[in-house]
């Protein structure tokens, strides 16, 4: 694990990450191409594999996707490194979200504002879709495309508890069936 | 079902939305926007769908991690910034500390073909999950001023260009969503006109 980063080293890290954070139209994981040519080829902090692995592991942990980042930091540069990376690429993305949604809000009644959000939802759902395509469609196998599917018509159609269909995904997967 | 937006409740403190949120990031294996739709609609009833889905229209759009934005944004409704810093830090402080403790033990599982095994199925889980919350908020789309198809004829056309083409997000947020926000300040200027005669 390198710990030997210099001042010039933590002001690139930290400095990439707020800029990324502006970048990240869709969520962080829309900007990870930009984080490997930084973390990896640049700054030579992680290798591939350990690139690969941080995702896989927020991923596979309980909370928001975004703290893969996080885990990124971590390895690259310990519990300092994970609060660089993750205060980075979340102030400028909060600061402004807290007030665009006060301005949305306090002008709700506004047409243009309605016409935004009206316009915005058949979107949105659509993005949604996208998102678990490519998700499942990264790894090849049919059996793999099912579960997802199973998984998605359950949650649409029943009210079974969620950690149930994630439990089932792991022991599934563990068994080797997918 | 849909809630009536008088049986709609309100959190009674920041303390509560952040267990709220500490609670649903908890649940959320591979995302947490399917648990936020869940606790926030259909269990603590905060929020509608309609209002759930233009909250998110807004968290999609701006930068940032979308479900971070969204907690943000419901936090600071009921209790300001109080309220928004509240909810930020539920989503994730605990998972944070979660997520640093399987990295530090990662090295040692990654070695089993199980636990590479599981961490497959959970991720295809995960991907059905988020598609699965799509499906669901498309209930809200009943009431949209464009009308069903031209919802689906959007829905449709943003699918293939994200998912089939892969073109980059901000392009059809800008394309697309441009010319699904003027025909819909078209439709609610047409409705607010016809209410007015």
């Amino acid at each position: 694990m390198a710990s030997a980063l210099s001042t010039l080293d933590w002001l690139t890290l930290f400095g990439h990450f707020l800029l990324l954070s502006l970048l990240s139209i869709g969520g962080a994981i829309t900007v990870v191409p930009d984080m490997h040519r930084v973390l990896v080829e640049q700054m030579g902090l992680l290798n591939d594999t350990q690139f690969s692995a941080s995702i896989a592991i927020a991923q596979a942990s309980p909370g928001p996707n975004v703290l893969f980042v996080a885990v990124m930091g971590y390895q690259a540069a310990g519990l300092l490194g994970a609060a660089a990376t993750l205060a980075g690429i979340m102030l400028p993305s909060t600061t402004l979200a807290l007030a665009a949604g006060r301005w949305g809000h306090a002008r709700r009644e506004w047409r243009p504002v309605r016409a935004f959000k009206a316009g915005m939802a058949p979107i949105v759902i659509a993005l949604l879709l996208a998102t678990g395509w490519i998700l499942s469609a990264q790894t090849p196998g049919w059996r793999h495309v099912l579960l997802a599917v199973a998984a998605a018509v359950l949650v649409w159609r029943t009210r079974v508890h969620l950690l149930v269909l994630v439990a089932a995904g792991a022991l599934v997967g563990a068994l080797g069936w997918v | 079902m849909q809630p009536e937006p008088g049986s709609l409740a309100r959190p009674d403190s920041p303390k509560t939305l952040f267990f709220a949120f500490t609670g649903l990031a908890l649940q959320g294996f591979g995302g947490v926007l399917t648990v936020a739709q869940r606790v926030i609609c259909e269990e603590r009833r905060w929020l509608t769908r309609e209002q759930f889905l233009e909250v998110l229209a807004v968290a999609q759009v701006l930068p940032g991690p979308n479900v971070c934005n969204l907690a943000l944004m419901v936090g600071d409704r009921f209790f300001g910034w109080r309220g928004a810093f509240a909810a930020l830090a539920g989503m994730t402080a605990v998972p944070l500390a979660i997520v640093l403790v399987l990295t530090a033990l990662y090295t040692q599982f990654a070695l089993y073909p199980a636990v590479a095994g599981a961490l497959k199925g959970m991720g295809a889980v995960a991907a059905g999950l988020i598609a699965g919350t799509a499906l669901r908020l498309g209930s809200a789309l009943r009431y949209s001023p464009l009308g069903v198809p031209v919802c689906v004829g959007l829905g449709v056309l943003a699918f293939a260009a994200v998912a089939l083409l892969r073109w980059p997000l901000v392009w059809v947020l800008l394309g697309l969503g441009v010319v699904a926000c003027v025909y819909a300040w078209t439709r609610l200027r047409a409705a607010e006109n016809a209410r007015a005669h």
